[in-house]
């Protein structure tokens, strides 16, 4: 609590608001009286903001250095994207400044509902990427570096945006049947014909923990944003800790089958980030066995331990696609 | 500013402050609500204790004229105990989140009192007087020899210290899964409303085993959920229609005529976000911590974080009047945040009815730190920041004007914002019915203001 008079600082670095927000929740479950609704509610609006801004940011890190770093890697499958789910009127993103044109990149990502939430930021992020998700999903391999196919055309009408980048949705759709959420971005830049992977692996995580389609063996511990000031490459080829995450090769399509995330890796992230971060960690997978259960789980604790048979049914791209955006925000790690 | 002399200006006087002196401040001390009763003679406080204390006013001494009489402590009472759900683990705070009279009906008065959980209809009597000279018992009351009665006879009342008991009557419990937040009762004076987060519920005053399901905004699947109801009131005069607020910023009002469940409202009002104030926190902001109408009824007010909104009922898209109370904040909502300030729910109120119709005088009032506290003219547009402090107050002192420098160069007798102690909040303020008395709440002490009479 502020005591008194101390001058106030002010930061609005969104990484540090998740975690104070994560936080409050977290201890909100201990105070006297239960848990606050409203409260809550509240706080996950916040969660919702910084995150949005966070992976805003994030993305626009990446495209920049995409722009450093045209040497390609290998192209990867685009799976099937679901048909447009229903907009939760939630995912109307936190706009950044001076963009009205964003807004429509940005429902326009809203509209595909589900995992594909990672692209909501990404609209927002340069104004040249605006075009590229609000092509029609439709399945099919984009290849890199030529002439002929799909995608080397430009993908339909994200062509004509040069230098664009070509976002499409990480949700894979397993061969058992069972659609399960990809945390994964795939990135296709239009111009120079690079297709890198972002591995977000929180929200494949979180739902697939108990997943049997997922062959996840790590319960829950999120992939944690990168600190400021850490050095972290996206795509493939470069850097041997995002190489063991990689889920299939391409043209592997569903995860169902395929290699499961390295759980060391994650590990190994997982601890570069409680090294910065201690008192944080030991939360986290508290806070994880609670947000894998949406807001329910804040609410009663009891639920939470029996959340086990809601998870895979949270896999399924309507449960998705009905979330709230806020609650996809308390997902957030 | 108000009190700058001349017509209709109040000058507010310090009067009286009750609450222990000392700057630790025991949690069970802390006052969360403030109510006058219909008369003004009656000033009640609960705080997180569960403890309700009443204070009742002097009558007013004819040689004294130059002050109104001062409230001294009437009643006392433990109105809610703490309590522990066992189903589901949690425990039942005993703090009163708000009190509520009825209007009197006979010579003893009754208030509603609430905790998260539980509302409590209580009796507050007064004795002065005991029977004396029983026949067959002494005074003691065991029974005499009777043998040793010899003759006849009847008891005769006596006076008697005054003795103020208060008696819960009615208990109306178990019928909210989350929180109170509002209490509020009818026109009719037979029903009252109970509002929690998610639902808003009616009841008879004499019927305590059922009520009346009214607003349920609770979504089918929780991970839904997008907002919360914050407060509630039924109109002061058409004991058919009430409002409720919201988190997002919205009021509804509804009009129990038209459904049984009046979860689609006759009115919505909404102002649309100024998306250039757009922030983090915007969310938070925007919830509302009070909605109270006015006395005709015509307009209500609405309390968010940073402003004070006057609504006229006939107008839904945007309010007629917006006060800001501490716009200065606005930059400092991440630490507000960080600090839980931000979550702070200030009420607000009117000032008298008398005043309003007679002097057309229509005056708002809602706390801010520092032991701030605002006052808005609704027709001369003038503001007055005042200040709840022990130091400088002595009786009869009028009240300086204190101001709050946002940024530059800070006058003298500005305080800045950086200067401001957070921690000294004032949440709950309540207006004398008839009078110019108002009544502050800081954390653990009750202020007591009169406008200066000459």
């Amino acid at each position: 609590m502020l005591r008194g008079r101390r001058r106030m600082e002010c930061t609005l670095d969104a990484q540090s608001l998740i975690s104070i927000s994560l936080r409050k929740i977290h201890s909100s479950r201990t105070q006297r009286g239960g848990i606050k609704l409203h409260k809550n509610l509240l706080v996950s609006y916040v969660l919702r903001n910084a995150r949005q801004l966070y992976l805003s940011e994030r993305y626009a890190e990446l495209y920049r250095r995409q722009q450093h770093y045209p040497d390609g890697g290998p192209l990867l499958a685009m799976p099937a994207c679901p048909p447009p789910a229903a907009a939760p009127p939630e995912l109307a993103a936190l706009p950044l400044p001076a963009d009205t044109q964003d807004r429509e990149a940005r429902s326009c990502a809203a509209a595909r509902g589900g995992a594909e939430l990672l692209e909501v930021p990404v609209c927002a992020a340069p104004p040249e990427l605006q075009r590229a998700p609000c092509r029609d999903s439709s399945p099919g391999f984009y290849r890199a570096a030529g002439s002929a196919g799909p995608g080397g055309g430009g993908g339909g009408s994200s062509s004509s945006a040069p230098p664009g980048l070509l976002y499409a949705a990480g949700c894979d759709f397993g061969s058992g049947g069972a659609p399960h959420c990809s945390s994964r971005t795939t990135v296709l830049d239009l111009d120079t014909h690079v297709v890198t992977t972002v591995e977000n692996g929180y929200l494949h995580q979180d739902c697939c923990s108990q997943c049997p389609c997922c062959c996840q063996p790590a319960p829950g511990l999120a992939s944690p944003p990168p600190t400021p000031g850490t050095k972290r490459k996206y795509y493939p080829g470069q850097e041997e800790e995002e190489e063991g995450v990689e889920e299939g090769e391409p043209g592997g399509g569903g995860v169902a089958g395929g290699p499961p995330f390295a759980p060391c890796t994650k590990r190994a992230r997982f601890e570069e980030y409680s090294a910065e971060h201690p008192q944080d960690s030991s939360n986290i997978s508290n806070l994880i066995s609670i947000f894998g259960s949406g807001f329910t789980g804040l609410v009663s604790r009891q639920q939470a331990d029996s959340e086990q048979p809601l998870n895979g049914q949270l896999c399924s791209k309507q449960a998705l696609a009905s979330l709230g955006a806020w609650t996809r925000a308390i997902v957030a790690f | 500013f108000l009190g700058a002399g001349g017509g209709n200006d109040i000058q507010w006087c310090f009067s009286q402050v009750k609450g222990a002196v000392d700057d630790d401040v025991a949690e069970a001390d802390i006052i969360s609500t403030v109510e006058f009763n219909h008369s003004g003679e009656l000033l009640a406080t609960g705080d997180k204790g569960g403890r309700v204390v009443i204070f009742q006013q002097e009558q007013e001494n004819k040689t004294q004229s130059h002050s109104r009489g001062e409230y001294n402590v009437y009643s006392t009472f433990q109105s809610h105990e703490p309590e522990f759900d066992y189903l589901k683990s949690l425990e039942i705070e005993e703090k009163i989140n708000k009190i509520r009279w009825l209007p009197q009906k006979n010579a003893a008065q009754f208030l509603l009192s609430t905790n998260d959980k539980t509302i409590k209809l209580w009796k507050i009597s007064e004795r002065d007087k005991r029977p004396e000279g029983y026949n067959l018992k002494e005074e003691d009351g065991r029974y005499r020899d009777p043998t040793t009665v010899t003759t006849l006879r009847v008891p005769v009342f006596r006076p008697m210290d005054l003795m103020v008991e208060a008696s819960p009557r009615r208990i109306f419990a178990n019928a909210h899964t989350y929180h109170i937040n509002s209490i509020s009762i009818n026109s009719d004076y037979e029903t009252y409303l109970s509002a929690d987060d998610l639902r808003i519920n009616l009841w008879h005053l004499e019927i305590t085993d059922r009520s009346f399901n009214i607003v349920d905004i609770k979504p089918a699947n929780m991970e839904e959920l997008t907002e919360v109801i914050t407060a509630a009131e039924f109109h002061p005069n058409s004991c058919n229609t009430f409002v409720y607020s919201s988190s997002k910023g919205t009021i509804r009002l509804c009009d129990m005529r038209a459904s049984a469940l009046c979860d689609r409202h006759s009115k919505l009002f909404e102002e649309p976000e100024d998306p250039s104030n757009r922030s983090f926190f915007s969310e938070i902001i925007s919830s509302i911590s009070d909605v109270k109408f006015s006395h005709s009824g015509r307009y209500m007010m609405t309390r968010d974080y940073l402003s004070v909104k006057i609504w006229d009922l006939n107008m839904e898209n945007r309010p007629v009047e917006t006060y800001q109370v501490h716009e200065y904040l606005r930059s400092k909502l991440c630490s507000l945040y960080e600090n839980d300030c931000i979550f702070d729910k200030f009420e607000c109120c009117w000032n008298g009815s008398d005043r309003q119709v007679e002097i057309f005088s229509i005056i708002v009032m809602t706390g801010s730190y520092n032991n701030f506290f605002r006052m808005f003219d609704r027709n001369t547009k003038r503001d007055i920041t005042l200040e709840a402090s022990r130091e400088n107050n002595k009786p009869r002192t009028v009240l300086k004007p204190r101001k709050v420098c946002a940024s530059g160069k800070r006058k003298k007798d500005e305080i800045s914002v950086d200067s401001l102690d957070f921690n000294k909040k004032i949440l709950h303020t309540a207006w004398h019915p008839k009078e110019n008395i108002i009544a502050v709440a800081t954390t653990n002490n009750l202020y007591i203001f009169q406008d200066k009479m000459n």
